[in-house]
């Protein structure tokens, strides 16, 4: 009995006497953390998502809290009005900026630009294209095994089975740009967001010349310099062979979009303008009647039997030689449907550890 | 026998065209040659569009330290400078030159006359090989002439002699090892005084017999030259394997490089090039190039033009047989698949191997089980498991500390894996992305000591 009364005196004793360490201890070394930080990290998303440039929410409404000058700090998920609710907040001034979408500047589908070549690594366009060109001979353009749609947090890109390249669904993108620093071919740019998604873009990256463009790619800007002798804002500029329309400068006129000779000045959420050669364009109120035509990609292209994955297209193709482009271009690529989209893995352009 | 303390694998040989002596390809009409055929900056051009060439002319300048010479492959006309698509696929600068004739530089030597006395002293053969634009043609192409300038403070102890050619199918160097022994021998000699040593090794794996007997056979009249039998196992032909294998010494992962123990590696090939660039004024425009692969109608060794398009070296094998599922610039190991057969024959291109059917298609991966068969593999004693994972995952960091620079990129882990995982894919991929942010790293730095220095001597100024 006496045993068990000092063992629970002790433990009691210790217990007490531990406590009061840890009170003062804690006193001594307590971290002042401005209140404000959390209440900011409340204002935020809580997306995470590292568009902002920091690690994390908290790393931005610290950054927020800490400096007196945050016009550089932005939040492209809750865009202004977050941004605004917490400069009031702060009592400072807060960033503005018109909110955007990303946007996948090829416009190299299936039909538009043949497979060439098979890759039979992994399907990861970073590491395909650190090895060589891709399936198809343009250097510039998508190469298509959706790194950008792993890289997004927010739903909002998907590869498009039928065009072999992403989709960005503008309601969801949040421009937080992790599919611009995931896309190695850097064809996805950020751009100005126009209302009901309304977009007039270059869908094309190829510093090529025009004749190397157009033998990879019928959808490729060839850099003739028509759309931007016809811009009556100066938006579009011309810079290695490639077209660039600012977003900032753009109208939406749609004037470059007849010029386009290859149909590389893509129209999203608009009716062209009607066609009238030689004529002073007509003013766009025509256009509404007809409903929006399709986006980036293009109208449904004739059905392809690609849902369903083909086991082995070798079989499809027994002497052609997938690795050459040249010379075997008329066997492989074509107008061999299955076998240009199947994912699966197929002969191809990559090195191999055979053996 | 000796071999490397770690890793390694055993691909199954298939040198199919070991026993076909070296033949003299035609010469093509029209050569494309890259500017940047070796590691380090591209040469520059020193032609343009209608000038006349010789074969043998210099036609491109080492565009710094790090670079080399390229010559004129035949003599013609180039037809133009520019971008031209490679064996990947993307456009690189290259001359372009159209045949007529085949008239060669005056001084260059083209007897068949052995030459045994060099009485040049060092410097004079470093600035010969230069001049040629020799470099590692065992595929590396690291400049010849910047591994024999041997850094100050540091010591060259041993030459080693790199005759192993590991890599399955090939066998462009065992064939010249053959046919061109007294060549290469009095090559070892010349570059045993470039770097002054008095002890060089031939290191040549024991599964070539004939190359090892010949040239010991010939050694015995050379002081200091030893002919030295591996084990044979993949990758033996590395550098680091070399060196540890030949002497037991480790080399330092990177930045160290293989003179910080005292050891200067020469491929095989690259020493007959030697040879000729020293005794006969020969600068490097051909090598021998090994045709192969088991569909492949006739394997055999071609002495190739460099800039011949590699259809006409598939042309000379029988043609591209049928169900060719790759054709590969290199060995199955450590080869490039080609997308563009018109490219062309380059410094560094060692063999074209054709792969068909089932061989050419990669299996279906399956899940990791962690069974460390790669880390058992690797020679470099990593962990690619780990590294495939984290590049993934973009974990650079943590893969610049678990040394992904160290990795050569030989294959052994992948071939090793038995749930078929694309590891070195990633792997590459990382080394690839670490590698760059290392070297935006030190410019980042360069800039920022460059900014403060100016701001210094600015304020000095004023004062």
């Amino acid at each position: 009995m006496e045993v068990l009364f000092y063992t629970i005196l002790t433990l009691c004793a210790l217990g007490v006497l531990a406590a009061v360490i840890l009170y003062f201890v804690a006193q001594k070394f307590r971290v002042e953390e401005d209140p404000r930080i959390d209440e900011v990290e409340k204002m935020l998303p809580g997306a995470n998502c590292g568009g902002c440039g920091f690690a994390g929410c908290h790393g931005m409404a610290d950054a927020l809290v800490k400096n007196d000058d945050i016009s550089s700090l932005f939040c492209p998920v809750g865009g202004g009005e977050c941004m605004k609710a917490v400069a009031k907040y702060l009592g400072k001034a807060a960033a503005e900026k018109e909110p955007q979408v990303a946007t996948v500047r090829c416009g190299g589908t299936c039909e538009k630009r043949p497979r060439t070549s098979q890759f039979d690594g992994t399907k990861s366009c970073a590491v395909a294209s650190a090895l060589y060109v891709g399936e198809t001979d343009c250097a510039f353009g998508c190469v298509g095994y959706g790194d950008c749609v792993e890289a997004c947090n927010f739903d909002a890109l998907h590869m498009n089975p039928e065009t072999g390249m992403p989709a960005v669904d503008p309601d969801k993108c949040v421009a937080c740009g992790a599919c611009v620093s995931a896309c190695p071919k850097h064809i996805i740019e950020l751009r100005k967001k126009f209302p009901k998604n309304r977009a007039v873009y270059v869908g094309c990256v190829s510093k090529d010349k025009g004749a190397v463009v157009m033998k990879a790619c019928k959808a490729g800007c060839i850099g003739c310099g028509k759309c931007v002798k016809t811009c009556p804002f100066g938006a579009i500029t011309l810079i290695d062979n490639v077209a660039w329309i600012d977003s900032s400068k753009c109208k939406l006129c749609r004037k470059c979009v007849n010029e386009c000779p290859t149909g590389a000045i893509k129209l999203v959420g608009m009716d062209p303008l009607p066609k009238t050669p030689k004529v002073a364009p007509a003013k766009p109120a025509a256009a509404a009647a007809k409903p929006a035509t399709a986006t980036a990609t293009p109208a449904p292209v004739a059905a392809k039997p690609s849902a369903a994955p083909v086991e082995k297209p070798v079989a499809a193709k027994p002497a052609a030689e997938k690795p050459a482009t040249s010379e075997e271009k008329p066997q492989t690529p074509v107008q061999e449907t299955p076998a240009k989209e199947a994912p699966k893995a197929a002969p191809a352009a990559e090195k191999t550890e055979e053996k | 026998m000796r071999t490397f303390p770690i890793g390694g694998v055993h691909p199954s040989a298939n040198k199919l065209s070991a026993g076909k002596p070296i033949e003299v390809l035609p010469l093509p009409d029209v050569v494309n040659i890259p500017l940047g055929q070796h590691i380090g900056a591209p040469a520059v051009a020193k032609v343009a569009k209608g000038d006349m060439v010789l074969t043998g002319q210099l036609i491109a300048e080492a565009g710094g330290f790090m670079s080399a010479n390229i010559h004129s492959p035949i003599s013609g006309t180039v037809t133009a400078v520019g971008p031209q698509v490679n064996a990947q696929g993307l456009r690189q600068p290259m001359i372009t030159i159209k045949r007529e004739g085949d008239d060669w530089v005056e001084t260059i030597d083209r007897s068949e006359t052995l030459i045994k006395e060099c009485t040049l002293d060092s410097k004079q053969i470093i600035e010969k090989i230069k001049a040629a634009g020799i470099v590692g043609m065992g595929g590396a192409t690291f400049p010849t002439h910047v591994k024999l300038s041997i850094p100050p403070g540091k010591k060259a102890e041993i030459l080693i002699i790199n005759g192993v050619e590991c890599e399955p199918y090939l066998t462009s160097d065992h064939r010249t090892m053959l046919e061109r022994g007294e060549e290469l021998l009095v090559g070892v000699t010349i570059l045993m005084k470039a770097i002054s040593v008095t002890h060089a090794v031939i290191g040549i794996e024991n599964n070539k017999p004939d190359a090892i007997a010949h040239l010991q056979k010939l050694a015995a009249g050379y002081k200091g030259v030893e002919v030295m039998p591996l084990q044979v196992r993949y990758p033996q032909g590395g550098e680091k394997q070399l060196i540890a294998a030949v002497t037991g010494r480790q080399v330092p992962p990177p930045p160290a490089l293989p003179i910080d123990v005292g050891a200067v590696v020469c491929n095989a090939s690259t020493t007959v090039a030697v040879y000729e660039a020293v005794q006969k004024n020969k600068p490097l425009i051909e090598r021998v190039v090994t045709i192969t692969g088991k569909s492949v109608k006739n394997p055999r060794n071609l002495r190739t033009r460099m800039g011949t398009p590699i259809s006409m070296l598939l042309e000379a094998g029988g043609g591209i047989p049928e169900n060719t599922g790759k054709i590969i610039n290199g060995g199955p190991m450590m080869g490039r698949a080609m997308v563009n057969l018109e490219s062309p024959v380059t410094k560094g291109c060692s063999g074209i191997t054709v792969m068909s059917g089932k061989d050419a298609v990669r299996r279906e991966p399956s899940q990791c089980i962690k069974c460390a068969k790669c880390v058992a593999a690797c020679p470099m004693g990593l962990e690619p498991y780990l590294m495939a994972k984290l590049a993934q995952k973009h974990g650079w960091d943590s893969l610049e500390e678990n040394m992904i620079t160290s990795c050569i990129e030989c294959g052994c882990c992948q071939s090793s894996c038995p749930s078929y995982l694309p590891l070195l894919d990633w792997v590459r991929l990382g080394k690839q992305t670490v590698m760059g942010r290392i070297r935006a790293r030190a410019a980042a730095a360069k800039a920022k000591a460059e900014a403060a220095k100016a701001k210094e001597t600015e304020a000095e100024g004023k004062k």
